[in-house]
């Protein structure tokens, strides 16, 4: 049940991100986003990392996507135009990017030491009360540093937007 | 495989008694507000108008379904579509009593008891503004897109200080199950005042309550905060270009919606299932409120000074629903066989919740009978500068007491 589970979410999050790259209209490739995100959720509830996949929902395909399609609808943006290719990018890109993903995998195969092997249901620290334990005790620095770091964006934003008026 | 056939069953119940509410609601709407207004509301169709929400789904259903010149197909029905779904799922992680034993079966009352539960909640009324907003854009109209716009904008800037009511309650039941939330309210302060978290030492929740029922409340776009589809200048907001079915979508997912953060409400703040006076008394409560329901509706059935006929006859006719109900409800203090025993008690959980559910959801529509829309403007102005501080500062002072306690 796990493994197809997870054959099929990743099946559509390859899927939705293929098509965020063709897709010409600036929402649909918003949309297959958002669909990439929420896959990769499932993927994490898989793999018992519940809060991680109820963050992600939340943060990414909720509060962050919702932004740039709100952008999007804003500026009303419209399709697309396609140029002509090159003759080279016509003829070379799809056996380039084949081979480039082979090279890719090859070294990630070869390169990187071999990891225990995941299996569905044994990993159980992903529920909200290890996660906090986790942030306040061993990762107290960086969490702190982080909230610092998105004060600094929020105050970039404010200074921006004052620039306007 | 016996677990996939009682979720099969438990969901079909669900899905089928969630989506009468939601059809019954807006009858009882139309019917508080008539009387708020001095009106009579919907009495033609059936007895007390008790059939117009069926009448209303025919109609609704046999109509055309136009679709606007070049509007992009695939969104403009996707979000309906969405809208509907995300509304129903998000029901799925309430619990609606304690455990229930039917015929040897032991089953959960409520789809599914997720130790997420309230995050889930969260992320899916994240995810439901794309309905929303994706139905305005697709819909190829300015006032549409208007419409889709500002809901957008009131969703996220209510979405926080909603989080952060709701982040109280969790601090003092140390869990985000829905379930021992709900759990951890059980018992009395003093033998009378419920431990229900609005009264719950050593911070009372009230201020939490207040500003998790005005976030929902710009959540579900209901009066006052109804500036999405605000008809004086927008004509109908997102869903202008919306007729037939896709219309019916999204309507019942505003009632759906409305359902939610009432049960929700419930299970944060006003104790789940658990009554508002101690055990011997408690029982007692449906039983003679019932009662008292059905004597007020026999009495006014057989005095009726109304000259439609039917009144003479539905009056006393939901008299007796009443006085079954009372029975099925005094059925606990009878010693029955096992079965019937157990699914008794399970009853009066189940009564609770759906009490306070109901009183919720009069008050949102007792809200929308009283107070006027505000302007846009006020409505962000009030999200940030007003609510969100408040929201901030409550959480703060409960953790501080939680920690001091604790």
């Amino acid at each position: 049940m796990d493994a197809i589970l997870f054959l099929l979410f990743a099946a559509i999050a390859v899927a939705c991100g293929i098509n965020l790259v063709v897709q010409t209209h600036p929402i649909s490739s918003a949309l297959s986003l958002i669909g990439v995100m929420a896959s990769l959720a499932v993927l994490y509830l898989l793999l018992g990392a519940e809060f991680m996949a109820a963050a992600q929902m939340i943060v990414y395909a909720g509060a962050i996507m919702v932004l740039f399609v709100f952008t999007i609808m804003l500026l009303n943006a419209g399709a697309e135009h396609k140029k002509g290719r090159s003759v080279i990018a016509r003829l070379l890109g799809v056996p380039a990017l084949i081979g480039f993903l082979g090279l890719v995998s090859f070294l990630i195969q070869s390169l990187l030491p071999r990891s225990e092997e995941v299996r569905f249901g044994a990993f159980t620290g992903g529920t909200a009360q290890a996660i906090g334990k986790k942030l306040f005790t061993g990762y107290l620095l960086p969490f702190e540093v982080t909230s610092v770091l998105i004060l600094v964006a929020i105050l970039g934003a404010v200074v921006l937007a004052r620039k306007e008026i | 495989m016996e677990f996939i056939i009682i979720s099969l069953v438990k969901a079909a119940l669900v899905a089928a008694v969630l989506l009468t509410l939601a059809a019954y609601l807006v009858w009882i709407e139309r019917k508080v507000l008539a009387h708020i207004q001095l009106r009579v509301g919907p009495y033609r169709v059936g007895p007390n108008g008790l059939l117009q929400p069926l009448a209303d789904l025919v109609k609704l259903v046999t109509k055309e379904g136009v679709m606007p010149a070049q509007v992009n197909r695939f969104y403009y029905l996707l979000a309906p579509f969405l809208a509907v779904a995300l509304a129903l799922v998000s029901i799925s992680v309430i619990p609606f009593g304690t455990e229930i034993e039917v015929f040897g079966i032991k089953t959960y009352m409520g789809l599914a008891d997720v130790n997420i539960g309230l995050l889930v909640i969260l992320a899916i009324s994240a995810v439901s503004v794309y309905a929303i907003a994706l139905g305005g854009w697709a819909s190829n109209n300015k006032y549409a897109l208007l419409g889709g716009l500002r809901s957008a904008a009131q969703m996220i800037s209510y979405e926080l200080p909603m989080s952060l009511a709701i982040a109280s309650p969790l601090l003092l039941a140390n869990t985000l199950s829905l379930r021992e939330v709900a759990e951890a309210q059980a018992g009395f302060y003093f033998g009378f005042l419920p431990r229900w978290h609005i009264f719950q030492m050593p911070m009372p929740q009230l201020i939490a309550f207040a500003v998790f029922l005005v976030a929902g409340f710009a959540e579900t776009n209901r009066v006052p905060f109804d500036l999405p589809e605000a008809e004086n200048e927008l004509v109908a907001g997102f869903h202008t270009e919306y007729s037939s079915t896709c219309f019916a979508a999204f309507f019942t997912a505003e009632y759906v919606n409305m359902v939610t953060i009432s049960a929700l409400a419930t299970h944060l703040f006003l104790g789940g299932w658990n009554p508002i006076v101690p055990e011997p008394v408690a029982g007692l409560v449906p039983v003679f409120l019932f009662l008292a329901a059905a004597a007020a509706l026999f009495f006014h059935g057989l005095n009726s000074v109304s000259t439609r006929p039917w009144d003479k006859y539905s009056f006393p006719v939901v008299g007796v629903v009443a006085l079954g109900l009372a029975g099925i409800f005094a059925l606990a203090f009878l010693p029955l066989p096992g079965p019937l025993a157990s699914i008794a008690a399970a009853l009066h959980p189940l009564f609770w919740f759906c009490a306070k559910v109901g009183v919720i959801l009069f008050l949102f529509i007792w809200v929308r009978g009283t107070l006027p829309r505000f302007r846009f403007d006020q409505l962000m102005k009030f999200a940030w500068t007003f609510l969100f501080p408040v929201a901030i500062v409550q959480l703060l002072a409960t953790a501080l007491m939680v920690a001091l306690v604790k």
